[in-house]
């Protein structure tokens, strides 16, 4: 069981949660190109390791949150709000 | 060189050796072999899928696999059992014929089944349950299981006679590539060169990809599956539960060999969280609540390959000499045999085999996905 601190509830299991992907890509600029939004819609770092990923509070305040997570122990390192970004030491 | 002594690594080679006489091929694996996703999937074998393309190419695997004993002179206890979908609802109804009859005017089997043929098929069915109501199925009598362990020993042994080398014990540490060609392989016990290096390594694709300095529409997931105690015999086919997502059949030993969706979040762990499992177990019971007091004996994760549009990856890359065969998602057992037949053929002949022309890694910028329920680019959802 996966427990998530989300800054407005604070400890809640999983089952609270939906899982929204790979948090670290930004949408291109309008101009950018077709390779960087193929990079931004289907290629993925997928790494084995620390990942930043959305996770939505659909079981409790319904907020979408930023969370740091590994994806080998699922240790969770930061959470945070959905336009946070976390300190640069954890990553 | 083919990294990954997995199903579709060891078919691979096989196939190398025995149709196209290339027999200058290793199988490096990490571990030893067939301890991966081969020995930890459900053992289902169907080409019941709705994309032309994905039909034509999964019934190529189930032709493949009613031959596959014989070929390999291996007894990989394949059991045409039968794979029966039921449909809880008047839409799913309409999406399961569609899809029968998309596979019937590709000349594979599909059947309509009535409430009464499913509960004569499947006795321990609830067709009344509370909450989700079995209104009919679709049966595709051709589908079933395989012993999955035996087709890892079987294409290994058939790779190993026809001159294949299998180096067990023996992880990739990095690929050796210069001027965007592949030249061999850093492993544990030295570098090996190669002037074709096939990833056949689903589940951690993206890692070795990355070793090349590639990024593929890859995530990686975990996916449980279960094993009950033993039972005198009392499912007869492979069913599978339309309102939520389990799957279930009875092994030979008598156990029940069943699962459902993945826990849904990025992992490389091999084992999973007790949502999925209360989810699967909840299934289990609304369906066949006379198995509500089986024990469960054993519950263990692997971890897949999913894509972003839910289909696989069979195709060369931007990197010259190495081919990938990986995103299987979580239907890479059945496509074995198809799998290693079409991947050999790539490498062969360096040009698809027809039937997996449409499995390459171009397909997501050319805006030619495969998404079989149309669900978009989010692993977590396929």
């Amino acid at each position: 069981m996966l427990r998530i601190a989300c800054p407005w509830c604070g400890v809640r299991d999983e089952s609270e949660f939906r899982y929204r992907g790979d948090a670290s890509k930004s949408r291109p600029s309008a101009d950018a190109g077709l390779k960087a939004f193929n990079a931004y819609v289907y290629e993925r770092d997928n790494p084995k390791g620390w990942h930043l990923e959305w996770w939505l509070h659909v079981g409790g305040c319904r907020k979408l949150l930023t969370v740091l997570r590994h994806t080998l122990t699922h240790e969770i390192r930061w959470v945070g709000g959905a336009s946070d970004q976390p300190p640069e030491e954890l990553r | 060189m083919i990294v990954g002594g997995g199903g579709h690594g060891l078919a691979t080679a096989y196939y190398l050796a025995t149709r196209h006489g290339i027999t200058d091929v290793a199988v490096l694996e990490r571990g030893p072999i067939g301890l991966g996703n081969v020995a930890r999937n459900t053992t289902i074998i169907r080409s019941n899928y709705f994309l032309p393309d994905n039909i034509r190419f999964y019934e190529l695997s189930l032709q493949l696999w009613e031959g596959l004993e014989r070929a390999l002179n291996f007894n990989a206890m394949v059991s045409q059992r039968g794979t029966l979908n039921l449909f809880h609802t008047e839409a799913q109804r309409d999406l399961f014929t569609r899809r029968a009859n998309q596979m019937r005017l590709l000349g594979v089997d599909a059947q309509a089944v009535s409430r009464a043929q499913v509960k004569a098929l499947v006795p321990l069915v609830d067709l009344d349950n509370g909450r989700y109501p079995v209104l009919g199925g679709f049966l595709q009598p051709r589908g079933g299981t395989v012993r999955h362990d035996a087709v890892a020993w079987g294409y290994a042994r058939g790779a190993s006679r026809a001159g294949v080398d299998i180096i067990e014990h023996c992880e990739v540490t990095a690929l050796r590539c210069v001027a965007g060609r592949v030249c061999g392989v850093e492993t544990a016990r030295g570098m090996i060169g190669a002037d074709t290096v096939c990833l056949a390594v689903a589940g951690h694709s993206s890692l070795l990809a990355a070793m090349a300095g590639l990024t593929l529409p890859i995530e990686s997931h975990v996916l449980q599956a279960y094993v009950s105690e033993a039972l005198k015999p009392v499912l007869d086919v492979v069913l599978t539960y339309g309102a939520g997502h389990f799957y279930v059949s009875q092994s030979d030993k008598g156990g029940l060999v069943f699962g459902g969706a993945i826990d849904g979040y990025n992992t490389y762990g091999q084992r999973g969280t007790l949502p999925m499992s209360e989810e699967v177990a909840a299934a289990a019971v609304t369906l066949l609540p006379g198995l509500a007091r089986v024990k469960v004996l054993r519950q263990w994760g692997g971890v897949m390959d999913m894509t972003m549009d839910g289909s696989p990856i069979i195709s060369k890359t931007p990197i010259e000499g190495l081919i990938m065969n990986g995103g299987w998602c979580y239907g890479g057992f059945k496509a074995i045999p198809a799998g290693g037949l079409t991947t050999a053929h790539l490498i062969a002949h360096g040009a698809p085999h027809p039937a997996a022309a449409h499995l390459s890694l171009e397909r997501f910028a050319a805006g030619c996905t495969l998404d079989e329920r149309g669900v978009g680019p989010f692993p977590y959802l396929h």
